[in-house]
């Protein structure tokens, strides 16, 4: 029986007081290759982001090998969506990836030979070298994923979190970020990652969590990804847990 | 005053327009980069008269907006950074232009930025009023035309531009010309009250009007009262403390706003904090109810003394007020210390649990979710589900009688 | 601090410029962080706001001394800060809307308590009071140059040490949260730096132009760079050189506007002529762009003409390729090409050179395999960049290219490099235009 990476118990995570997520309960082995599915407004950007302490919990906890997120943040690396940054920052391909470093670089500290060694090797292994110099606004969709990936390398943790890696990217950078996933699959690491596309659910992972507002199934995909369970991940929103939500956000008074 | 108050009015009117637009940092940078606009049509015309002084401030209003955004779009300057550098720019070729070439009252750089209506000439008079009061009026009566006139397109293009677009009102069209009126206006306005005034007026009355109200046009109305008040308690203050007029009505505005940002019934924090107490008033009640009810659902000859039900409740001085607050309700009798369901509280409580028992159903029955899991949940719930939602919950359970852990879900 | 004690005995010209100098240079910096993050106007917010601070710091110790007013001044420009952030936080009004409301209202506080401490009756003296509204440098004293050196090094020494983590911040703050960096502080320091600098110049160029102090040389400093730390140290050239050339050239001007002016201006010839993101780079690989493509038009063309009959390459009418498809200057673009050594021309007709076929035939190839890929895999591609169809085979993978250098062989259209043309198309010594657009 391998450790446990990563598990969510009872979490419910609400935006203005209104649920986006109810009562999420599931726990995931060691190295495994997590799908996160379910239709769009399920809530899989927020089950990340909560996961990683971005929104605050309305209730419940989140444990990665067992201690709270806090203690074992070294332990957790992070690829955001690409849209969420400023594309436009005066900042090389080496420099974003180099931020993967300053974690445990901590306080004041600069990034030396030794981060800069790491940065040029996960710039290798993301086919991304030659372009090391560039300022990031020159890359294509495909470049800057693959640049985010580089970072989180970087940060070499045991738990990745990646938040719609495929969206915008050309066949070949999905390939590359596959083989990718399957070789930190390979050293251990978990990885949980936001999908979108249903069919490749299959071939690309080992588990699949499915999310529409609540959990409708966590396990193997196997045994999972069954078309009963995907009925009821797309089959629209449940309208009563929809009421529900909204009859909260009316009673509880606006921030 | 009434040159006070026309100025804030036009002001408030169009300023609704730039804050739902999210734009509002545009009255500002427009209202200081009129400037070289007013200093070049005075050199030009040899006058202050009116209409060079209106069209020098159409012009570099057009010509601020026109930079502003094509620095953005395609110098990739940021866009804030974009006005910032715009207008300020400007600004500083004003003050030179001042310093170099106009001496004298009319374009004293001081009074431009405080304003004084306490120096408005009020000899020099055109049609009977004086001057500074015909022009406010004048821009006031346009904004308003123009409101009037324009009212839907405004309407939808702050609201939805690509929208407004593609039913054919360019809403870059209507961005240039809400933009003219607010560097006209501000021109106006400029040698009675001043810029700072202006921008002032511009947003606060604006965004106080935005927080008491939901509706464009009723905002539009709240937002020039608002002017007008300002007006009326700045002048009557700055009167009362003999000190600047503009700087006064500036200091009751914001003072009106504050007083929004407090008591608004609806967005206001104080009615924010009441409501806040009564919901967890509320659900300190409706938690004791339920307890009661459970209680005597186990043995209808057993009750809960206060004390005990304070200390179930987690004590504190909120639990006291929900048990004496219930008491007078006529929820709950007390008698000597033990507390007691009367057939109202009991009603109460019976569709609290119903709520409750009815969500734990549904979370195990449709959701899946292990039995171990749905209390939590369904005790936060149950306080926000209401007859319609259970009826539903009812329907959708096929009116089950009894719920996961086997008790009894009351009729 | 043996340079600064000389400062003792400098005149009062040298005073302003080493002043005006020391505060362009950390108004860039501090500006840098403000214009990245998106904050360029709370730079203006904090000089109005600090307003009433002056007046109250005023009445209470009646007289100006830079390091009093100052304090007072930054206290109300925390104050507006946390003001705008309750404001946000707790009401429904947007944050544009509640920058505007804080500058303005506590300006007209500000004003009016100026104008209480400017009657008769308050004593004291307030010479100098004035030139925090438009700003005058001449007013400087030389306790005055140590405050801006004080704050100078602590900004300074704040942005060297946490230079990393200021960048991070910027760059993506969700990241830098959930690698635990406590973001808020970081932003809050940001902001502190920001008043502290705002507040200190604003006696030296006045309130609108401490604005632009903070937004003009960063700004200026984005055209000529893509690395943070030399955008850094230009806005802080950009400012250092703005003061003192300001001063000087304006002399007889309102000195906080003619520095202001000197900004901009820096400003305006950095959107004219920087390199890559300036007007003028623009406009001239605009043209370059398209002159490539309508090279690559011609060649291609020339090339499609001339297929049928591959081996030989056949001697085209000129006629034909005006028929081939619709060309802006075809004149023009022969006559280049003539120049290239790509083709020969007499009057009416056009013959690929051997150097020319082999262009052409790279180029219908990487233009044909790029279609094919387009069409087979274009629900996966849709937002390529890089479209630059001679990147294809670095762009794919290399069994990729060969399915459909395949596919296109099948079809009987795949382009066959002639063999006995070795010249490589690196050593052509024709223009590579650059990338950008």
């Amino acid at each position: 029986m391998p450790a446990t990476a990563f598990e969510v118990h009872d979490m419910t995570v609400a935006y203005h007081r209104r649920p986006v997520l109810w009562d999420i309960d599931f726990t995931l082995p060691e190295g495994k290759l997590v799908g996160i599915v379910g239709p769009n407004g399920a809530g899989k950007t927020t089950l990340i982001k909560a996961a990683l302490g971005l929104v605050p919990l309305a209730s419940g906890k989140v444990e990665i090998y067992g201690k709270s997120y806090a203690e074992q943040r070294h332990m957790v690396g992070y690829v955001p969506q690409r849209e969420s940054v400023d594309w436009d920052f005066p900042v090389t391909v080496r420099d974003v990836v180099l931020m993967g470093t300053y974690g445990k670089l901590g306080w004041f500290r600069r990034p030396g030979r030794a981060e800069r060694e790491v940065a040029d090797r996960c710039l290798e292994q993301v086919g991304m070298t030659a372009l090391a110099n560039r300022q990031i606004r020159q890359l294509s969709g495909g470049q800057q994923q693959r640049v985010f990936l580089a970072r989180a390398l970087a940060q070499d943790a045991q738990v990745y979190f990646f938040d719609e890696p495929f969206s915008g990217v050309d066949a070949a950078t999905e390939a590359a970020i596959v083989k990718l996933l399957q070789s930190l699959r390979a050293s251990g690491k978990t990885v949980l990652l936001v999908h979108h596309d249903i069919q490749t659910v299959r071939e690309y992972f080992d588990y699949v969590i499915l999310l529409n507002m609540r959990l409708i199934a966590c396990g193997p995909v196997d045994t999972t990804f069954t078309n009963e369970n995907l009925q009821k991940t797309y089959g629209g929103r449940l309208t009563i847990l929809d009421e529900a939500a909204e009859a909260m956000r009316q009673r509880e008074p606006n921030r | 005053m009434l040159t006070g108050a026309a100025t804030n009015v036009a002001c408030a009117l169009i300023g609704c327009f730039l804050v739902l637009r999210r734009m509002s940092m545009m009255g500002d940078a427009l209202s200081h980069a009129v400037l070289p606009g007013l200093v070049v049509a005075f050199l030009i015309s040899g006058s202050t008269g009116i209409l060079p002084l209106f069209l020098g401030a159409a012009v570099v209003g057009l010509l601020t907006t026109f930079l502003t955004q094509s620095l953005h779009q395609y110098a990739r300057v940021p866009s804030d950074a974009s006005m910032g550098v715009v207008f300020t720019t400007m600004f500083a070729i004003g003050v030179v232009l001042v310093k170099k070439y106009v001496s004298g009252l009319h374009f004293d750089i001081a009074c431009v930025y405080e304003g004084s209506l306490e120096l408005v000439p009020f000899a020099d008079t055109i049609a009977g009023l004086p001057r500074p009061l015909f022009t406010t009026l004048i821009v006031l009566i346009v904004n308003l035309a123009v409101l009037i006139v324009l009212w839907k397109e405004f309407k939808i293009s702050s609201f939805d531009g690509n929208l407004a677009t593609t039913m054919g009102f360019s809403s870059t069209a209507i961005h240039y010309l809400l933009m003219t009126l607010v560097a006209v206006t501000a021109v106006a306005s400029f040698e009675a009250v001043g810029s700072i005034l202006v921008v002032a007026m511009l947003i606060v009355p604006a965004a106080t009007a935005h927080l008491l109200c939901d509706r464009l046009a009723v905002m539009v109305a709240i937002s020039a009262g608002v002017g007008i008040a300002a007006s009326i308690l700045g002048y009557w203050a700055a009167y009362y403390f003999d000190t600047n007029i503009a700087g006064m009505m500036t200091v009751a505005v914001g003072v009106l706003y504050a007083l929004a940002v407090l008591f608004s019934p609806r967005y206001g924090i104080c009615s924010t904090l009441v409501r806040n107490f009564q919901m967890s008033l509320r659900v300190f009640r409706e938690d004791l109810l339920a307890m009661l009810y459970r209680v005597e659902e186990l043995d209808a000859s057993k009750s809960l003394t206060a004390t005990e039900a304070r200390i179930a409740l987690g004590s504190g001085w909120l639990a006291r007020l929900a048990i004496s607050n219930l008491i007078r309700a006529g929820g709950i009798g007390k008698e000597g210390d033990q507390l007691q369901l009367t057939v109202q509280g009991r009603s109460d409580a019976r569709q609290l649990v119903r709520s409750h028992r009815l969500w734990e159903t549904y979370l195990v029955e449709h959701l899946g979710m292990p039995l171990d899991h749905v209390h939590e949940p369904a005790n936060r719930i149950e306080h926000f589900i209401d007859e319609k939602l259970r009826q539903e919950l009812d329907a959708e359970l096929e009116e089950k009688s009894q719920d996961p852990h086997g008790r009894e879900i009351p009729e | 601090m043996i340079g600064l004690s000389l400062l003792l005995g400098l005149s009062l010209s040298n005073k302003v410029m080493i002043g005006t100098a020391m505060l362009g240079g950390m108004a860039g910096v501090v500006g840098s962080f403000a214009v990245l993050r998106g904050r360029s106007l709370v730079g203006d917010m904090l000089a109005h706001a600090a307003l009433p601070g002056i007046g109250l710091a005023f009445l209470i110790m009646g007289s100006r001394s830079m390091l009093g007013l100052s304090i007072g001044a930054l206290a109300s420009g925390l104050l507006a800060i946390a003001t705008v952030t309750v404001i946000v936080r707790w009401t429904r009004t947007k944050e544009d809307a509640a920058i505007g409301i804080v500058l303005s209202t506590f300006f007209g506080f500000g004003v009016v308590l100026l104008s209480i401490v400017q009657k008769p009756e308050i004593g004291g003296n307030k010479a100098g009071l004035d030139s925090y509204l438009f700003g005058e440098p001449g007013n400087m004293l030389t306790g005055d140059l140590y405050v801006l050196a004080v704050v100078g090094t602590l900004v300074l020494l704040a942005v060297g040490l946490l230079f990393k983590e200021f960048k991070l911040v910027c760059f993506d703050t969700d990241f830098a949260q959930s690698q635990g960096w406590p973001t808020l502080q970081l932003d809050l320091l940001m902001m502190a730096s920001l008043a502290l600098v705002t507040i200190v110049g604003l006696p030296i160029v006045g309130v609108i132009l401490m604005a632009a102090m903070i937004i003009l040389p960063a700004a200026t400093a984005r055209f000529w760079t893509n690395r943070l730390h030399l955008m850094l140290l230009l806005a802080a050239a950009f400012g250092v050189a703005a003061g003192p050339l300001g001063t000087y050239l304006g002399r007889g001007l309102p000195a906080g506007a003619s520095i202001v002016l000197t900004a901009a201006s820096f400003f305006v010839l950095s959107v004219l002529f920087a390199p890559r993101r300036g007007v003028v780079a623009k406009i001239v690989s605009e043209y370059q762009l398209r002159r490539r493509i309508s090279h690559e038009h011609l060649l291609r063309s020339l090339y499609e003409l001339s297929e049928s009959e591959l081996p030989t390459i056949p001697r085209l009418p000129l006629l034909s390729i005006h028929e081939h498809r619709h060309w802006n200057s075809l004149e023009k673009l022969l006559n280049l090409e003539v120049e290239a050594g790509t083709i020969e021309r007499s009057e009416q007709t056009v013959k690929l050179t051997p150097l020319g076929l082999r262009r052409a035939t790279e180029l219908t190839k990487a233009h044909r395999l790029w279609e094919m890929y387009l069409v087979q895999f274009a629900g996966i591609a849709p937002d390529h960049v890089d479209r630059d169809a001679d990147d294809i085979e670095h762009l794919l993978p290399e069994s990729l290219v060969l399915q459909l250098e395949q596919q296109l062989a099948n079809e009987g259209r795949l382009p066959l490099l002639i063999p006995e043309v070795p010249l490589s198309l690196h050593d052509l010594g024709t223009e590579k235009p650059s990338r950008e657009s």
